[in-house]
């Protein structure tokens, strides 16, 4: 299902080692493209990155930002680490505490749209509509708009200040807070499509055999229930972490966030755009994406999708 | 949780149920009472309302009146986990993702039993399946999920256990033998089972008890046997076996027997066998009853004649060779009779006579049907003959 995304089930494994019987320089020719484009710009892009991330300064440049020479640095990393580990744990802290936040908004969500509607096919594809519908809009534009309604003077602050929820000198943007929120909304959709893959196809007969073997609803939905939907938990979890943990919009000072929150995301890009520091912006890269190759490998073992049908 | 399963069977009783859907009636004010340790079968066509009958005694739906009691028990209003009932669904509905072993011992564990798992391993031994325990239900074949799906019901020794047409996936060889597997496993541990099927041969060789249902109504209820020889309906006749449905007046009902002019030919049946005594009646025979002549038989005390008529179509089965005879004004007839010298005695065309005696013939309660009485020759088996001979056609071209 949805996890073929993330490069290929064991399914798809067997398939291709089942292939060779069957393969014609058509198919090889139909391939061609996408190994073509893989290459160009994932391969090609890969191999320049790891080399720019063991980059030395120049030492004919002087000092002057943006001169690099290839070198095999490998302080890059031990330096980098020891700058940026505050925002290294904050960003997977959020990430995680957005997924965490957007599954236990998506699922409830997904369960209603696949099973409760789905006696009603037509509301149901209208729900899913309304789930998809924010997607109409740029990412960017509903961040802002967050921004707006969060921000000093906005709805949302005066009214809790108001009621003395909050207190006078208080502000939401540019907090965690904000930061995780606005994570946690801009990938509920992500959340909440998978799960409803795999709600949708539950089979009820499932969920009356628990009632009638004695357990109780909730732990038919624990037994039963979600241990059948977890591929969709999976997919969806994962389709949520992997790019919050590299987000750098809403932890960003100009839309939800402030220095206080910046994110590896954020500190990547000042490095890449501003200070023109590579080696440091690629080595930070290479770091985050081994921190998340390894999580998600661990979750995936963990949850043992591969059991399930 | 008040209902716990007991060891022994309980009384089921459903008294004056009733479900309505939007738009259609499932089931009529049912009242119905399985004595405890019996083998009831519910036989009825499907939308007949036997398998609504069976969720509402499970608890997944409420009926909109009536009561269902289990035991002593009112159990109309429990949530389907509190029930001492447990079913063997129609698909099995065993958990993909549990083994074998966790699927059985699921029930055991839920109602927090010490030795779940000693006992899962003992109900698996009862279906021979032991060895199979640690496998995924998907790795197992239907016949081994159907008793994977049976030991997880039997295990939990529910006062009452319905099977909902749990033998319907499975071919015909291992059918016969789940049958058996089946009753032996009733016999041993004494549990009420309510078995619901729209196989007349699976209710007939297991169960104690038929109820046939037919648009939400208990149509007759009783033994197979009784079911069968004397059926009250012409529902019944048909749904259970097949039978030869003959109308017309009584035209005489003195002494134990009562004669019918069917077409202009005097046809008797016992009165005790007969459900009306006067006016238009229906009557039957059953097709194996009936005795095939190639000449004329002639009148004779106790046993009806009917012919001459032509053999339509001859159907070879083995153990028995089905005759359908087209009798003028009558329609057709069919008759079963058993090979006892090999291949057909007589071909299609030939003039025939057949015969039955009195006591075979009886008499139904419901009103002759229409179609019946006027056009008899447009009725099922006219054509499913017209359909048989098109197929054949169509293969000989093929």
């Amino acid at each position: 299902m949805a996890f073929g995304v993330f490069g290929g089930s064991p399914g798809t494994a067997v398939d291709i080692d089942a292939a060779p019987a069957r393969r014609s320089p058509v198919a090889l020719l139909l391939l061609l493209p996408g190994i073509a484009y893989l290459a160009l710009f994932f391969v090609v892009p890969f191999v320049s990155l790891i080399l720019t991330s063991f980059q030395a300064p120049d030492p004919l440049g002087f000092g002057a930002p943006g001169e690099y020479v290839p070198a095999f640095r490998w302080e890059n990393y031990t330096e980098v680490i020891t700058t940026y580990w505050p925002h290294i744990v904050r960003s997977f802290g959020y990430a995680i505490a957005a997924t965490v936040i957007a599954l236990l908004i998506g699922y409830p969500l997904a369960y209603f749209i696949g099973v409760k509607l789905r006696r009603f096919p037509l509301l149901q594809a209208l729900a899913l509509v309304l789930v998809i519908a924010p997607f109409f809009i740029s990412f960017l534009l509903r961040t802002f708009a967050w921004k707006q309604i969060l921000s000093d003077n906005g709805p949302v602050v005066t009214v809790l200040q108001s009621m003395t929820i909050l207190p006078d000198d208080a502000r939401i943007t540019g907090t965690p807070v904000a930061v995780i929120f606005g994570i946690a909304y801009n990938f509920i959709p992500f959340m909440t499509l998978p799960i409803y893959t795999s709600l949708e196809r539950l089979d009820l007969r499932y969920v009356e055999a628990g009632g009638d073997l004695y357990a109780s609803p909730v732990t038919t939905f624990f037994q039963v229930t979600l241990p059948l939907s977890m591929p969709g938990v999976v997919s969806g979890t994962l389709l949520t972490f992997i790019p919050a943990a590299g987000d750098y919009i809403n932890a960003s000072s100009d839309f939800l966030g402030s220095t206080q929150t910046a994110m590896i995301g954020n500190v990547i890009e000042a490095n890449f755009l501003r200070t023109q520091n590579y080696p440091v912006a690629a080595s930070l890269s290479i770091i985050l994406m081994a921190v998340i190759l390894l999580l998600v490998a661990l979750y995936v073992r963990r949850s043992g999708t591969k059991d399930l049908v | 949780m008040t209902a716990r399963a007991s060891s022994s069977g309980a009384d089921l009783q459903l008294e004056g149920v009733s479900k309505r859907f939007p738009g259609f009636t499932a089931i009529e004010e049912l009242n119905l009472t399985i004595p405890a340790g019996s083998f009831f079968a519910l036989l009825g066509p499907s939308g007949c309302g036997k398998t609504t009958t069976l969720r509402i005694v499970a608890g997944l739906e409420t009926p909109t009146a009536g009561r269902v009691m289990i035991g002593d028990q009112d159990v109309t209003r429990m949530a389907p986990y509190k029930r001492p009932v447990n079913t063997v669904f129609q698909s099995y509905a065993l958990f993909p993702h549990m083994s074998v072993l966790d699927n059985v011992a699921f029930g055991l564990k839920r109602r927090g039993i010490k030795d779940a798992v000693a006992r899962a391993h003992e109900a698996l031994q009862m279906v021979e399946l032991d060895h199979v325990a640690t496998r995924k239900p998907a790795q197992l074949s239907g016949g081994q999920q159907q008793r994977v799906a049976l030991a997880r019901a039997v295990v939990n020794r529910p006062a009452l256990l319905l099977l909902d047409e749990p033998l319907g996936a499975l071919d015909l060889k291992l059918r016969r033998q789940m049958q058996v597997e089946l009753k032996d496993i009733q016999t041993d541990v004494g549990i009420t089972f309510l078995h619901v099927t729209h196989d007349q041969e699976e209710a007939m060789t297991m169960a104690d008890t038929i109820a046939v249902m037919n648009k939400g109504r208990i149509e007759q209820m009783g033994a197979p046997a009784e079911l069968y020889e004397l059926p009250r309906t012409a529902f019944v006749a048909n749904f259970l076996g097949q039978s030869n449905l003959f109308a017309g007046p009584v035209v005489s009902a003195k002494g134990d027997t009562i004669v019918v002019d069917v077409a202009g030919r005097k046809v008797a049946v016992p009165r005790e066998r007969a459900q009306r005594h006067a006016g238009d009646v229906t009557i039957g025979v059953r097709p194996e009853k009936l005795i095939l002549h190639t000449t004329d038989p002639g009148t004779q005390a106790g046993v009806n004649v009917l012919g001459p008529g032509r053999v339509h179509d001859v159907s070879f089965s083995g153990v028995s060779t089905q005759y359908l005879i087209g009798i003028p004004g009558l329609g057709t007839l069919s008759l079963f009779a058993q090979n006892l010298v090999s291949g057909p005695v007589v071909g299609d065309g030939a003039e025939v006579w057949v015969t039955w005696a009195v006591d075979h013939g009886f008499g139904l309660a419901d009103e002759p049907d229409e179609a019946l009485r006027f056009d008899p020759d447009d009725d099922t088996q006219a054509i499913a003959i017209a359909q048989r001979r098109r197929i054949e056609a169509e293969l000989e071209e093929a």
